[in-house]
């Protein structure tokens, strides 16, 4: 199968050059964009492609697009963010992609940038990837020199800037207008929608926030059209997708497979769980998403597929709960998490996730009480969907519900048995 | 005081956005490259640079949990506490490094070496346990692999 993603990596070698990254192929893309498609052209393309945003949410990239307000009569500057500040617990995809082939990322920002007209791109980096940013760097060197970024780019009267932007910590900063407010040099609270980014973003200017992993799917899908883009895939949703495992089994890693791959089909790559132990459960695309339990290997890994299960795809990139370890005690490390990371803007989140975290902590200490499920039931409600101003407290409930739904009876032996059953 | 070093990596911040507060945070990194952490006086003379009072560049700067108002020791481990490093037993590794530094999270020890800090999702969860130590991905973690890597950060 083709592998547009992962095609030029190579761990051993290390990242091509532009001079590698074009003999590979890479910028004709670009150049078939710029010499013969209008921005119009390329919006359309990735519609449709269906190519969903590979940051966890799933809303569909052309679409995402569609509300930027274009031609010559658009508030300008316009502009792209590139959301590389990749902190969900369990997903290690993104760093992947910009460490070994930071051109196909910048090719994605050139193209989508060219598709919504912006003359600015920032690519929002945590700090903590240094080698990522190293790399960006270098990237981003050559391809100034080569004239792809800048003025008049190929000489098709397209001018971009792109700035790498590395960041100072705090999960909330991946939050798309939480970004937004850390690029302006503030906290990074988030901000109400409406209005979107989209008409009202950076400076109060039109801007799109795309995720990495959906940035490097645009090259392909300029280069071999939307209908490849959807061959590639076994369901509705375009492409491949980098899947992930970590957790007690074999080969933990991130692998770039059919979009539509199935639970079982992601373990198998991982090469199944370690000696000596049982898959009781997992999380399946980082720390916001539903537990599912050993009985969902069938499930299929798309942005649909997931859903008749009360859970979501997320990241890709999944967290295995085996026997040995204590889903309470995950749920607690989870909330401890979440709670740290809370900016603190609005009252549920602020008050209620430090809550939750010590219900938990005192289930695990032999603290707990009878009523104290309940409590946590009722707090999956009143953190949950909006009642907050954005999605880390209904995201941070989403594995507790989980794990309530299937795993009650794990919470219930903390209370019956004063304590925790896997710590003694 | 900010040396002429500094004062132009600010300035060349400052070329890459439209207002100069947005510049502020890679800024106060810059000052806290040389010094390990942002102090009063950095932070005022700063906030006279980028046009903003001491308390929003203050609200900024302690708001972001890798910018330090406080001096911290000459280098800085971030353990990875999230959930994947938890499940590989980030919890041994954490005491394994409590028992050998003398210190727990937040602390630093007494002789300036090291500050130990929690660290959300350092995104290598298919090598956890893991840590950074300054610039430096460690993976892999083991009670005796870290005892060899902490030998080498005097």
């Amino acid at each position: 199968m083709d592998k547009p993603l992962t095609k030029n990596i190579d761990l051993a070698r290390g990242p091509l050059d532009l001079a590698g990254y074009e003999r590979a192929g890479g910028y004709q893309a670009l150049r078939k964009a710029l010499g013969s498609m209008s921005p119009q052209d390329v919006q359309q393309a990735v519609s449709d492609s269906n190519l969903r945003g590979r940051g966890g949410a799933g809303f569909p990239t052309g679409k995402k697009w569609s509300f930027v307000p274009m031609g010559p009569q658009a508030p300008r500057p316009k502009y792209l963010c590139v959301n590389a500040d990749e902190m969900e617990p369990g997903a290690f995809k993104d760093r992947l992609l910009m460490e070994n082939d930071p051109h196909l990322l910048l090719e994605g920002v050139i193209l989508s940038a060219y598709a919504i007209e912006a003359q600015v791109a920032y690519i929002f980096l945590r700090k903590e990837y240094v080698l990522s940013a190293r790399r960006l760097e270098q990237a981003l060197g050559e391809a100034g020199q080569a004239g792809l970024v800048g003025k008049n780019i190929l000489g098709g009267g397209f001018d971009l800037e792109i700035h790498l932007h590395t960041s100072a910590g705090r999960y909330i900063c991946g939050e798309e207008t939480g970004l937004l407010n850390s690029l302006e040099g503030k906290r990074a609270n988030p901000r109400f929608k409406p209005p979107h980014p989209q008409v009202s973003g950076l400076w109060g200017k039109p801007t799109i926030i795309n995720n990495v992993e959906t940035l490097c799917c645009v090259p392909g899908i300029i280069a071999n059209g939307a209908e490849w883009f959807g061959k590639l895939s076994r369901t509705a949703d375009g492409g491949t997708k980098l899947y992930g495992v970590s957790g007690r089994v074999n080969r933990p890693g991130c692998w770039e497979m059919p979009m539509g791959s199935t639970i079982g089909e992601i373990l198998d790559r991982a090469g199944g769980m370690k000696q000596g132990y049982r898959l009781r459960g997992l999380i399946p695309g980082g720390a916001s998403t539903e537990f599912l339990t050993d009985q969902h290997t069938d499930a299929v890994m798309d942005f649909e597929g997931l859903g008749k299960y009360g859970s979501r795809m997320g990241t890709g990139t999944m967290v295995i709960l085996d026997d040995r370890t204590c889903v309470v005690g995950m749920c607690h490390n989870l909330m401890k998490f979440f709670a740290r990371e809370s900016c603190g803007w609005c009252t549920p989140c602020r008050d209620g996730l430090p809550w939750v975290r010590d219900l938990l902590w005192a289930l695990e200490t032999g603290q707990g009480q009878a009523g104290d499920l309940d409590l946590l039931e009722m707090h999956t409600q009143q953190l949950g969907p909006g009642l907050t101003y954005c999605a880390l407290a209904p995201g941070a409930m989403e594995p507790l519900i989980g794990a309530l739904r299937h795993f009650r009876g794990d919470f219930q032996r903390h209370i019956d048995q004063k304590g925790c059953p896997w710590r003694r | 005081m900010l040396n002429e070093t500094e004062k132009e990596e600010v300035a060349r911040e400052l070329e890459r956005y439209p207002t100069r507060q947005a510049a502020c945070i890679e800024a106060l990194k810059i000052v806290q490259k040389r010094h390990g952490y942002v102090s009063d006086e950095h932070l005022a003379e700063l906030a006279g640079l980028l046009g903003m009072t001491e308390d929003e560049l203050d609200g900024v700067a302690t708001f972001y949990s890798l910018i330090f108002r406080r001096p911290v020791g000459r280098h800085v481990i971030l353990l990875c506490d999230s959930v994947s490093c938890y499940v590989m037993g980030y919890e041994d590794i954490y005491r394994h490094l409590r028992g050998g530094l003398g210190i727990e999270f937040g602390q630093t020890t007494a002789d300036g070496r090291f500050t130990l800090l929690p660290a959300p999702c350092l995104g290598c969860c298919d090598r956890a346990p893991a840590m950074m130590i300054d610039d430096d991905l460690q993976l892999d973690l083991t009670g005796p692999k870290v005892d060899q890597i902490l030998a080498q950060y005097q």
